[in-house]
C-alpha cells in the first residue's frame, strides 16, 4: 500500500461524507469499526472519559438512519458540509498487518440554513487491508477545540 | 432599547408575568429580565458550584461564573471550601483563569503581584510603603478578595448563595436533597467522584427551557421519534438473540409511551424542586452490572441495598442551576449566558468502591445523549430554539403550563411539604415558576 494510495483513500472518504452518500461511507468501515471524537486533547480512553462521540457501526447506522427520517426536525433545513483537507500524510505503515495510521489536518464547515460554524481537525483513522481493499477499523478525529464550550454538530467530521 | 426599565422597578408588571397556569413569553426573551434574574434569582437562590472531589488538596481550584460573577472555588489548609470573588481588589484583575488547577498556598496577581492568602486576605502587595498615609486601607480593596459568605456542601456537593439574603440550605431544598442521598448512596462507600470530564454544549435558547424540558414527559415519543424511535427499529430488525448494547438500552426507552411517562409520576417541593420518576423510570431497565448489587448488599444490607437500587428516578431539579440522575449517577448543570444562550456542562461520577462498568454505563450515556453530537440533543435544542423563534409571533404572547392543573396546587404544597402527581403533568413547570416569582419580584 502506497501513501498515495492511502490518501486517495482518505480523499473519497471526505467526499463521500460532503455528498452525503452516507451509506456509501459506512460501507467504508469494517464489522468491528469505531468512530471517535474525543472530548479532551490528548484523550486516550473512550470508555471511561466523555467523547463528543464513540460510535459503534450500528450507533452510525443509526445517525444515519435518523438523518433519512422525515422526523429528524433538527434537519428541516437540512445540514451541509464540507472537508478542506490538507495531504493525508502516512503516520504508520505496518505492511506485514496491513494496517496504517493516516493523519489528516482538515478546516470543517457545517452550515444549516443561515447559520454556519467551522472546526479545525485532525483526522487519525487506522486504516486495514481487508481482502484486498482499505477499510477503516477507527476513525479518531481531533478537533483543535474539543473542551470549548460547542454547538451542535450533526453530521460527521 | 425601548424595553429597558419596564421591569425593574415595577413589582406589578413583574409578578403578571406569572400566573397559575400560564406564564408570559418575556420570562425567556426579555434581556431585562435576563439581567434581573442574574441579580435576583441567581443570587438569592443556592447555586451548584462544582463537587469536592475537584478540589481534594490544598490550593486546589475551579473557577466559574455565577450570576455573571467571576469566582475561584477553592480548598483552604483547613481543609474548608472558600469561594472567592475572581477580582484582584487592585486594579480588577481576574487572578486565575484556568477552570481548574492549583495555586499553592497563595493567589497571586499576574499584573502588579498583589499576594492573598486562601481565605482572601492580603498576605503582600509590592512596595506597600508607598500606601502609606493613602486612604487605601480605607477601602474595600484593604480586605482584600471578596469572599462568599453563604457556601454549603452536602454529601460533596458544593452550593454558593450570593446574596446575604435568602433562604438558609437546608429549608431551600428541605426533602428534595433525598436525590442527592440517593446518588452517593450507590457507591458501596457512600462517596462520589466526578470522573471522565465533561461535556460542554452550547445551546442558543433561554435557560429555563433546558430545566423545565427535564422532568417534560409529553415530548420524548415526538421529538425523540426520529432518534430513539428509529432506534427501536433498528434494533427490532437484528436477530432476536443478539445481546443488547448499553447505547440501545440506554436509547430506546425515550420511544416509550405516553402510558409509560404517565405512570412514572412526578413529586414537586417547596422553592421549584422536584423529581419526576416517582414509580420507575427509563432507567430502571437497565441490565445488572457485573458484582455491583453484590457490593451493595454487603455495604448496607441486603434491604437497605434493595431500597437504595430500586429508588430510579428520572431528572430531579435542584431549581435553577442543578439537575442530576441519580440512576445513572450524572448531573447536568445549567450556565445561562444571555436570554437566549445558555451552556449545558453535564459530568460523570464514579461511584467509589464500585466496578469499572457503572463509569462506563454513565459515560456511554452522556455521550449518546448529552453531547454536542448527541441526536437525542439535536431533537431537543431544536425544539427549545424553535421556541425562542416562534414566541415573537403576536396573537398569544402566553405559554401554556395547563396540564392537570387543579386550583388549590400551591396550597396543598404548601401544607402538604412535597406534592406527587400523574407523570404528564405540568406541576413542575408550575412549581418553578412560582419559585421564579418569589426570587424575581421582591427588590
Amino acid at each position: 500500500m502506497t501513501e498515495q494510495e492511502l490518501a486517495k483513500f482518505v480523499r473519497r472518504e471526505a467526499r463521500l461524507i460532503d455528498e452525503k452518500r452516507f451509506d456509501e461511507w459506512l460501507a467504508l468501515f469494517t464489522d468491528d469499526a469505531h468512530y471517535w471524537v474525543p472530548a479532551a486533547p490528548g484523550q486516550t480512553d473512550p470508555l471511561g472519559h466523555n467523547s463528543l462521540a464513540y460510535e459503534d457501526r450500528l450507533l452510525l447506522e443509526l445517525r444515519i438512519e435518523r438523518l433519512k427520517s422525515a422526523r429528524a426536525y433538527s434537519q428541516r433545513p437540512p445540514s451541509r458540509c464540507l472537508h478542506v483537507l490538507q495531504e493525508p500524510e502516512a503516520e504508520k505503515l505496518d505492511h506485514e498487518r496491513g494496517e496504517f495510521l493516516v493523519r489528516t489536518p482538515f478546516l470543517y464547515t457545517e452550515t444549516r440554513g443561515d447559520e454556519s460554524q467551522r472546526s479545525a481537525a485532525t483526522a487519525w483513522p487506522t486504516l486495514v487491508n481487508l481482502d484486498g481493499g482499505l477499510r477503516i477499523r477507527l476513525k479518531r478525529v481531533d478537533i483543535l477545540n474539543c473542551d470549548a464550550a460547542l454547538p451542535s454538530i450533526q453530521l460527521f467530521l | 432599547m425601548l424595553r429597558m426599565g419596564r421591569y425593574r422597578n415595577d413589582p406589578a408588571a413583574l409578578d403578571a408575568l406569572v400566573q397559575a397556569d400560564r406564564v408570559h413569553r418575556d420570562v425567556y426573551l426579555d434581556p431585562e429580565l435576563f439581567q434581573l434574574e442574574m441579580e435576583r434569582l441567581w443570587s438569592r437562590a443556592w447555586i451548584y458550584a462544582g463537587h469536592e472531589s475537584q478540589i481534594r488538596n490544598e490550593g486546589d481550584y475551579l473557577t466559574l461564573e455565577i450570576a455573571a460573577q467571576p469566582l475561584v472555588v477553592l480548598r483552604h489548609g483547613d481543609g474548608s471550601v472558600r469561594v472567592l470573588v475572581n477580582r484582584c481588589a487592585h486594579k480588577g484583575t481576574r487572578l486565575v483563569g484556568e477552570q481548574a488547577g492549583n495555586c499553592g498556598k497563595t493567589l497571586r496577581c499576574p499584573y502588579h503581584a498583589w499576594t492573598y492568602r486562601l481565605d482572601g486576605s492580603i498576605l503582600n502587595i509590592p512596595l506597600s510603603q508607598g500606601y502609606d498615609g493613602t486612604r487605601l486601607a480605607e477601602t474595600e480593596a484593604w480586605r482584600g478578595l471578596a469572599a462568599v459568605q453563604n457556601v454549603a456542601t452536602y454529601r460533596g456537593f458544593i452550593f454558593v448563595r450570593l446574596s446575604p439574603q435568602g433562604l438558609a440550605f437546608r429549608e431551600y431544598f428541605g426533602a428534595s436533597l433525598s436525590s442527592i442521598d440517593n446518588l452517593a448512596d450507590r457507591s458501596p462507600e457512600g462517596e462520589l467522584e466526578i470522573a471522565g470530564g465533561c461535556l460542554r454544549y452550547l445551546h442558543n435558547c433561554n435557560w429555563k427551557m433546558f430545566v423545565e424540558n427535564l422532568n417534560d414527559t409529553m415530548h420524548p415519543m415526538i421529538a425523540h421519534a426520529s432518534s430513539a424511535g428509529t432506534a427501536r427499529k433498528l434494533w427490532e430488525g437484528k436477530p432476536a438473540d443478539a445481546p443488547k448494547p448499553m447505547a440501545i438500552e440506554q436509547i430506546a426507552p425515550f420511544a416509550s409511551d405516553y402510558k409509560f411517562f404517565d405512570d412514572m409520576g412526578v413529586r414537586v417541593y417547596p422553592h421549584g424542586h422536584g423529581f419526576s420518576g416517582v414509580n420507575f423510570s427509563i432507567h430502571s431497565s437497565y441490565a445488572a452490572l457485573g458484582g455491583y448489587e453484590a457490593l451493595m448488599k454487603k455495604a448496607y444490607g441486603e434491604e437497605r441495598a434493595r431500597n437504595i437500587l430500586g429508588t430510579v428516578r428520572h431528572n430531579t431539579v435542584y431549581y435553577p442551576s442543578l439537575t442530576i440522575k441519580g440512576a445513572i449517577q450524572s448531573i447536568r448543570v445549567a450556565r445561562p449566558l444571555a436570554a437566549d444562550r445558555t451552556l449545558i456542562e453535564s459530568w460523570t461520577f464514579r461511584l467509589k468502591g464500585a466496578p469499572d462498568g457503572l463509569l462506563e454505563r454513565t459515560v456511554t450515556y452522556n455521550r449518546l445523549i448529552n453531547s454536542p453530537m448527541s441526536i437525542v440533543g439535536h431533537d431537543d435544542l431544536q425544539c427549545y430554539r424553535a421556541i425562542q423563534e416562534g414566541l415573537a409571533g403576536e396573537g398569544n404572547q402566553w405559554v401554556s403550563l395547563h396540564r392537570n392543573h387543579a386550583a388549590g396546587e400551591a396550597a396543598e404544597l404548601e401544607r402538604r411539604g412535597e406534592l406527587t402527581c400523574n407523570g404528564t403533568s405540568d406541576v413542575s413547570m408550575r412549581n418553578q415558576f412560582r419559585a421564579w416569582k418569589e426570587l424575581m419580584v421582591s427588590e
